[in-house]
């Protein structure tokens, strides 16, 4: 991968892709070889909005690189409520750090952050907008499974303001895959994610329900649908039961039908969905570790490989 | 246009814009930043008789010759625009707009949750694409509507 930033799913090509899963799978494989690999190194962790599962992997994976972490902290005790700008404070701790990791409310946050710092920046998840590294963990546990050519894979939920669903659909562009969409009418995919779908020339197709598509499915990656989506409670009751699975439902799919979801859950994948071989929701979480491993470990050093070329020049 | 329906007198040195889409004359002079404080004559034609659109605007601005950059953006709004270099009366340019690649500082991005309308220090940008303009920062797209999102 020749990137400084991943800031967003449609900037990677399949073979930066594949160059940063063949590096977690490595990572995997040996981790003992990756450790202290980026002694010394500090990565910031700047998280405006909450964040379990994402901040304690890049956590996680930055130690066991060897990387310090240093952690913003709540946005409540944080410089950025006595009004700081976004743009001010990175350009504070880029000074600190030598790589951050942005999760911001605001669409377009992460995009704003790299024009300011010159240190890498990863996207952790920006609005409604992108999450890019959730992504490259969400194939390679796909990868991991069933290989990521001449797959049917279903996307079901939010798809209006799912980022995970954005980052992933325009990634799986890169590989001979059926996308189908699987949401009700109001949270069908954004007319900007619909274009980038449409410029590739990718197969999609949408539906309202999941049961005519559920058997032809190799993967199907569920979504939360939230609450405060829906100006009405009612509604968001009666729309979330009509998409919630289980293992009653999945007797239709086929055998090998890998059930994902970026968690957490609340209802739309009853429990008794874990106890069937479908379940690869937890594996896919733990697999955020070697892949963001991986991944920093890439970007740290195309910012070294940079760095090279500018002492040389 | 006969000399009986001329309603605009001929300037002496400056720009005519003209075969703007009805309507959109004030939203010309908003991408220009021109509102008349300026102190340049301005004169502006609104829903005049047109062989070509029906109905058109036409825009007089004098003693301003227009950038190619300005010129680009009212592309945006107004795509079958001619521009018209005046010199001691004689028109002595005559451009057809073309599209830009980008605008930037031109137009407000519509989504309320993108970075740009936040309280932050930054232009907007958005490219050019096949049938309107999308946002750099979040991607939105902008379409029919780019008139009412000009914020010059």
């Amino acid at each position: 991968m020749r990137q400084d930033h991943l800031i967003t799913a449609t900037q990677l090509s399949r073979d930066d892709i594949e160059a940063v899963l063949d590096r977690a799978r490595e990572v995997a494989d040996d981790p003992d070889a990756y450790a202290d690999r980026h002694a010394g190194r500090v990565l910031a962790l700047c998280f405006f909005e909450p964040s379990t599962r994402t901040r304690m992997s890049f956590d996680s994976a930055a130690k066991r690189l060897g990387i310090d972490t240093i952690d913003m902290g709540d946005v409540d005790s944080s410089s950025v409520s006595k009004g700081e700008s976004l743009t001010d404070t990175v350009r504070v701790i880029e000074g600190y750090a030598d790589a951050l990791v942005l999760r911001h409310p605001s669409e377009g946050a992460a995009t704003l952050a790299a024009e300011h710092v010159s240190v890498p920046v990863v996207n952790a998840g920006d609005g409604a907008g992108q999450h890019p590294s959730q992504t490259l963990l969400d194939l390679h546990t796909i990868r991991e499974n069933h290989g990521l050519d001449d797959l049917t894979i279903g996307i079901m939920g939010d798809l209006k303001y799912g980022r995970t669903v954005h980052s992933l659909a325009a990634a799986l562009t890169e590989f001979d895959v059926n996308q189908h969409f699987i949401s009700p009418e109001s949270l069908r995919l954004p007319r900007s994610v619909r274009f980038d779908l449409h410029e590739t020339g990718a197969q999609i197709r949408e539906h309202e329900e999941l049961d005519p598509v559920l058997e032809e499915l190799d993967v199907l990656y569920v979504t939360r649908i939230q609450k405060e989506r829906f100006p009405d409670e009612n509604e968001y009751h009666r729309v979330a039961g009509e998409y919630r699975i289980d293992a009653e439902t999945l007797e239709a799919a086929s055998d090998d039908l890998t059930v994902m979801h970026p968690l957490p859950r609340v209802d739309e994948i009853a429990p008794d969905v874990d106890e069937t071989d479908h379940a690869t929701y937890f594996e896919q979480a733990h697999n955020g570790v070697p892949v963001r491993m991986a991944l920093l470990d890439t970007l740290l050093e195309n910012a070294e490989a940079a760095e090279g070329m500018e002492v040389g020049r | 246009m006969s000399e009986h329906e001329l309603r605009v007198s001929k300037i002496r040195d400056g720009t005519v814009i003209d075969h703007v889409e009805g309507g959109q004359a004030l939203n010309v002079l908003a991408i220009l930043g021109i509102d008349g404080s300026e102190g340049f004559g301005v004169s502006v034609g609104m829903n005049v008789p047109s062989d070509r659109l029906g109905r058109k605007d036409i825009v007089k601005v004098e003693e301003r010759e227009l950038s190619q950059s300005e010129v680009d953006v009212l592309s945006l709004i107004a795509p079958e625009a001619t521009i018209n270099i005046v010199r001691d009366f004689e028109v002595v340019e005559k451009n057809r707009v073309t599209r830009p690649d980008s605008v930037t500082g031109v137009l407000s991005c519509p989504n309320r949750n993108c970075i740009t309308n936040a309280d932050e220090p930054v232009d907007t940008r958005f490219d050019v694409v096949a049938d309107g303009v999308r946002c750099d920062y979040c991607s939105t797209i902008l379409r029919a509507d780019i008139a009412d999102h000009i914020d010059v």
